[in-house]
């Protein structure tokens, strides 16, 4: 090739030109007819949209039920799934014993446990937990269980070596640490499906973005749609923003 | 003939990892007094490093029995043992500090107590200035350093090595070889010290102890005389061929296990 070499700067500056591209392309085929006119909102239309629902109260309220049970969910999912892999992974009768539980349980989508999840908690902020923390908790028990089982061994016998013998030690010692860049993974992941799943765990009504998007859709208000579809968009950027930061400084280490 | 200065003592050791069909070692006889610097030589993949870890207890004897002890008490902040591994095996999430307190940790020792003993290791292998680095950071020298400091750092009753600079430059190597004489000759620790290298054995050791066969056991028992030693000497030169041909097989202890050669 011919060695161009892109920095973090231009990535930015890169990713912002193609956003616009994007934004001009839609808005000149809204404005121009080379979409049918009410199938797609024009980005102009949006602010409006956008404004209405701000000064309206709904916008701000949506996000709010949300966040609710996906810091919920992401919580519980996160913990039960991390640590669910971690102790599979690393005691070999817990892993024989549910590899086939895991392997019947593991394909069914979040979405398949709504009706259950309306019967056993109802329709309310655990239920919608309930589906958010399902689909959160796989990834972070596949996350964990692969982080566990590719542990350098050899950093066992280092511990083992200098006095730290015994699972709680050879945990604290090793495992963790030497884990933590896939938990830290597994973690981020689920972020992002923690908001996928947002919208299916509102789909039978508890309020949040998910809920309000549901609304406007069986009204063909596509402009209230994508101004949600855009607010999720935004507040996955954030907490992975965020997320990353932490995890920066978690793996100073990696350099 | 059990004198108290005993440190180390294996009586009849042997392992076998499929229930006593085949043995890696067999019939294993060591005494180490305290103070003293042991090679242990042998060709590679004879079963040196794991005599090692029996000796240290990580590894259980099939047969016989090892013993560590020593009539000293143990002070806070201390183990019998520490290990040097061959590859340094640094944990890379902990800085060079934190790797060298790892040992020191689970001993009821305060923070600052910990850190300043680390450091004092730190300042042994020079390597002070690194103390905030992590392991990535550090050349192979530098990270086989730390793996010295944080075993000299449990200030243990016995060092053990496991070709520690096996995987070294020759450059580094030997810089690394007489900075460890002059810790030895300043810590008088006693160090059992595992290398497929006649030089590298005849050069540190007072005592150089032969591991050959299959399964393997103590073919040759000698001392090694006077220091500064120069390896090119004639002396020296001629201990390495008799070292040679016993690793080789080709001389036969005779009736005697222990082969001990006249003080040089």
């Amino acid at each position: 090739m011919n060695g161009l070499h892109i920095g973090a700067g231009g990535r930015i500056g890169l990713g912002a030109v193609g956003l616009l591209l994007l934004l001009a392309i839609w808005q000149a085929s809204v404005q121009f007819h080379l979409v049918p006119p009410g199938l797609l909102p024009a980005p102009t239309e949006l602010w409006t949209a956008f404004v209405s629902e701000v000064s309206g109260g709904f916008w701000v309220q949506a996000i709010k039920d949300s966040l609710v049970h996906y810091i919920a969910g992401l919580l519980i999912g996160s913990v039960l799934g991390a640590g669910a892999g971690l102790v599979c992974a690393s005691i070999p009768i817990v892993d024989a014993l549910t590899g086939g539980v895991v392997r019947l349980l593991r394909p069914i989508p979040g979405l398949a446990w709504v009706p259950f999840a309306i019967l056993w908690f109802g329709l309310n902020n655990v239920g919608a937990t309930f589906v958010i923390a399902i689909s959160v908790f796989w990834i972070n028990f596949y996350a964990a269980y692969g982080a566990v089982k590719s542990v350098d061994q050899e950093l066992y016998e280092v511990a083992a070596a200098f006095g730290h013998r015994g699972f709680l030690a050879r945990l604290h010692y090793v495992t963790l640490p030497a884990a933590m860049p896939g938990l830290l993974a597994g973690l981020r992941t689920g972020l992002g499906q923690g908001w996928m799943s947002v919208v299916a765990a509102e789909l039978f009504g508890v309020p949040g973005v998910g809920a309000r998007m549901m609304q406007a859709s069986s009204l063909l208000a596509t402009d209230i749609v994508v101004v949600y579809m855009i607010t999720m968009a935004g507040l996955y950027a954030l907490t992975d923003f965020l997320f990353g930061l932490v995890r920066d400084r978690v793996l100073r280490w990696q350099g | 003939m059990s004198d108290m200065t005993s440190l180390v003592r294996v009586q009849d050791a042997g392992l076998s990892h499929d229930g006593g069909k085949n043995f890696i070692f067999r019939h294993v006889d060591l005494e180490i007094e305290e103070g003293q610097f042991v090679a242990v030589l042998g060709p590679s993949g004879v079963g040196k490093s794991t005599l090692l870890r029996v000796i240290m207890g990580l590894i259980a004897p099939t047969e016989g029995t090892t013993t560590l002890s020593t009539a000293r008490e143990q002070q806070t902040g201390s183990r019998r043992s520490a290990l040097v591994f061959q590859d340094a095996r640094l944990m890379p999430w902990r800085t060079v500090r934190g790797n060298v307190e790892l040992g020191l940790e689970g001993l009821g020792l305060s923070r600052s107590e910990r850190h300043q003993r680390a450091e004092g290791s730190l300042e042994l292998v020079k390597l002070s200035a690194e103390a905030s680095r992590w392991p990535r950071q550090l050349s192979g020298g530098q990270r086989q350093r730390v793996g010295v400091a944080r075993a000299l750092t449990v200030n243990p009753d016995l060092l053990l090595m496991d070709e520690p600079f096996g995987a070294l430059d020759a450059i580094t190597r030997k810089n690394l070889q007489t900075e460890l004489l002059a810790i030895w000759q300043k810590t008088r620790k006693t160090v059992l010290f595992v290398t497929h290298d006649i030089d590298e054995a005849l050069l540190l050791a007072d005592r150089v102890i032969v591991l050959a066969g299959k399964p393997a056991s103590v073919r040759g028992d000698l001392k090694v005389g006077k220091r500064p030693r120069d390896p090119s000497s004639p002396a020296l030169r001629a201990l390495a061929g008799r070292l040679r041909s016993l690793i080789a097989g080709e001389e036969d202890p005779g009736d005697t296990p222990y082969w001990q050669a006249a003080e040089i």
